[in-house]
């Protein structure tokens, strides 16, 4: 049996009195592609910022290839690689010098950086517009972009917050077949959230649902299927998380700042 | 060091390669010394109180810095609102040093902000009254840039949307503007005004600047240089304690 790289253990997130993340435990093992499927709203991004240190988890603990994420950040830090929901290059610098900024920012040598980023950029077919301005690029250029940053620093772990959002099949299509490849090549722990079905159960070995701040059920897509005496993973899917709608705002929303905005209504009610 | 050069060097290309953001900022000093410089000039010569351009001109370089330090604070709030802080505040590289870096860019640009509308005054008639105190003056420059940079990136850091950043600036920074000694002499003002003003650090930072360009103060330059020193320690301990306490 593989190790864990990834665990938590009993993790709450409270913002105010709504519970975002109630209670969550799991753990992923070195080298596997772990999905975390669930509906708008239902923590996926909130655990993704908590493992990432960028939200402090109310209780709990989470640790990142043996470095707790509160304690020992850094090394956490150092650890993984993220591709955030949201666009996060900076738009008025070139690509090269996106890639560049973030070699500096994590220590990369100096004389590996330009063959790195070359690689890189050549893996994702960007080389040819590195000194192209960000806000030149479309959305798909900008997400394999983003993943190839991810990777300049050769994290254990990748996280990948709903990484085809607003992509074309085709982009779709490419971006996993990278996935696929570091973690078959590379051993790269490759964390994902979505919540299209297809996407948890083409790509993944191992799925996670979570509805309301909670893991409601955890297995490989036949095992869901067992345990929830369905056929299809839609049909397990939609048994454990039921078929309405959910009003993000109420139920926690997967941004931040919608969050304190959330927060700021109850308030004035 | 090298993620503070490079966290700066962001900043300045980011700077010259935005013609909108540095002719939004020069807009307004540009504005003041053609409309005071020359309008107001000629009733305060006649009230004997000699020339309104040598007195004017550091307070509108203490206008420049202050606008550009705290627009600049605007940017930290756009790498808050488009993604770009998120990059950054996941790096294994402490909030402090990410800080450090963005915040002297922000001053850099504020100097030469300073810079060019001190070289659009003197084609306006402005002369310094010693030549070799005008190093000393953007000597000076540096430190009110950096207590402004980290000022704007402390404000930037508490609040959410622009409109919120706005209401900051329209409360806080013209305010700040207005009732310091920029625009008129302290000595013949009413007390209230003299008061209020006497409690504004930008009042010494015009002082400061004055002294060394003009040959005139009201506070002295040793009292100039204390305030300033203590407002750079508070905003750069105001900035760090706000930063750190960002979560995304």
């Amino acid at each position: 049996m593989a190790q864990s790289i990834i665990t938590a253990k009993d993790v709450v997130k409270r913002f105010g009195d709504i519970t975002a993340v109630d209670g969550i435990s799991f753990d992923v093992k070195k080298g596997e592609i772990f999905a975390f499927l669930g509906p708008n709203g239902a923590g996926k991004s909130t655990t993704i910022k908590m493992l990432t240190t960028m939200l402090r988890p109310t209780a709990g603990s989470l640790s990142l290839a043996g470095h707790d994420v509160t304690r020992e950040q850094s090394a956490a830090r150092q650890a993984f690689g993220i591709v955030f929901q949201d666009p996060s290059l900076d738009e008025e610098l070139s690509a090269y010098e996106n890639m560049d900024l973030h070699a500096i920012l994590y220590a990369v040598p100096k004389e590996e950086r330009p063959q790195r980023i070359k690689a890189l950029l050549e893996l994702v077919e960007l080389w040819n517009r590195k000194d192209s301005m960000i806000k030149t690029f479309s959305g798909g250029m900008r997400r394999r972009l983003e993943i190839a940053r991810g990777l300049l620093h050769e994290p254990k772990i990748l996280f990948l917050d709903e990484p085809t959002l607003g992509l074309d099949t085709q982009t779709r299509n490419l971006m996993w077949d990278y996935v696929r490849k570091l973690s078959d090549e590379k051993g790269m722990t490759i964390f994902f959230t979505t919540h299209y079905l297809d996407e948890a159960e083409d790509v993944a070995q191992r799925i996670a649902i979570i509805d309301r701040g909670k893991i409601v059920a955890s297995g490989t897509t036949a095992e869901l299927c067992k345990q929830t005496g369905t056929k299809t993973l839609e049909q397990a899917y939609l048994k454990l998380t039921g078929e309405t709608t959910r009003d993000e705002a109420d139920s926690g929303d997967n941004n931040g700042l919608n969050f304190k905005m959330a927060l700021r209504n109850t308030r004035l009610r | 060091m090298e993620v503070i050069y490079a966290l700066w060097l962001r900043q300045i290309r980011r700077y010259y390669r935005s013609g909108s953001r540095i002719l939004g900022t020069l807009g307004q000093p540009i504005l003041l010394l053609l409309a005071l410089g020359y309008g107001i000039g000629a009733i305060y010569k006649r009230a004997g109180q000699g020339d309104y351009l040598q007195f004017l001109v550091p307070g509108i370089i203490t206008q420049t810095v202050l606008l550009s330090g705290i627009f600049w604070g605007i940017i930290v709030l756009m790498d808050k609102r488009f993604g770009f802080l998120s990059e950054l505040l996941v790096t294994p590289v402490s909030r402090t040093r990410i800080l450090l870096g963005s915040a002297l860019g922000g001053a850099t640009i504020s100097i030469m902000q300073g810079l060019i509308v001190f070289i659009i005054s003197l084609v306006l008639g402005f002369r310094p009254h010693d030549w070799l105190l005008v190093a000393p003056a953007f000597g000076v420059l540096v430190a009110v840039c950096l207590a402004l940079a980290c000022f704007g990136a402390g404000i930037a850091s508490m609040v959410d949307d622009f409109q919120g950043f706005q209401g900051i600036n329209n409360l806080l920074v013209m305010p700040m503007f207005f009732l310091s000694s920029a625009l008129y002499p302290l000595n013949s003002v009413p007390t209230f005004l003299r008061i209020i003003s006497t409690w504004n650090p930008v009042s010494y930072m015009v002082d400061a600047l004055r002294y060394l360009l003009s040959n005139q103060t009201h506070f002295g330059l040793q009292r100039d240089f204390l305030v300033i020193a203590v407002t750079l320690v508070v905003s750069m301990a105001f900035a760090i304690n706000r930063f750190n306490r960002i979560q995304m």
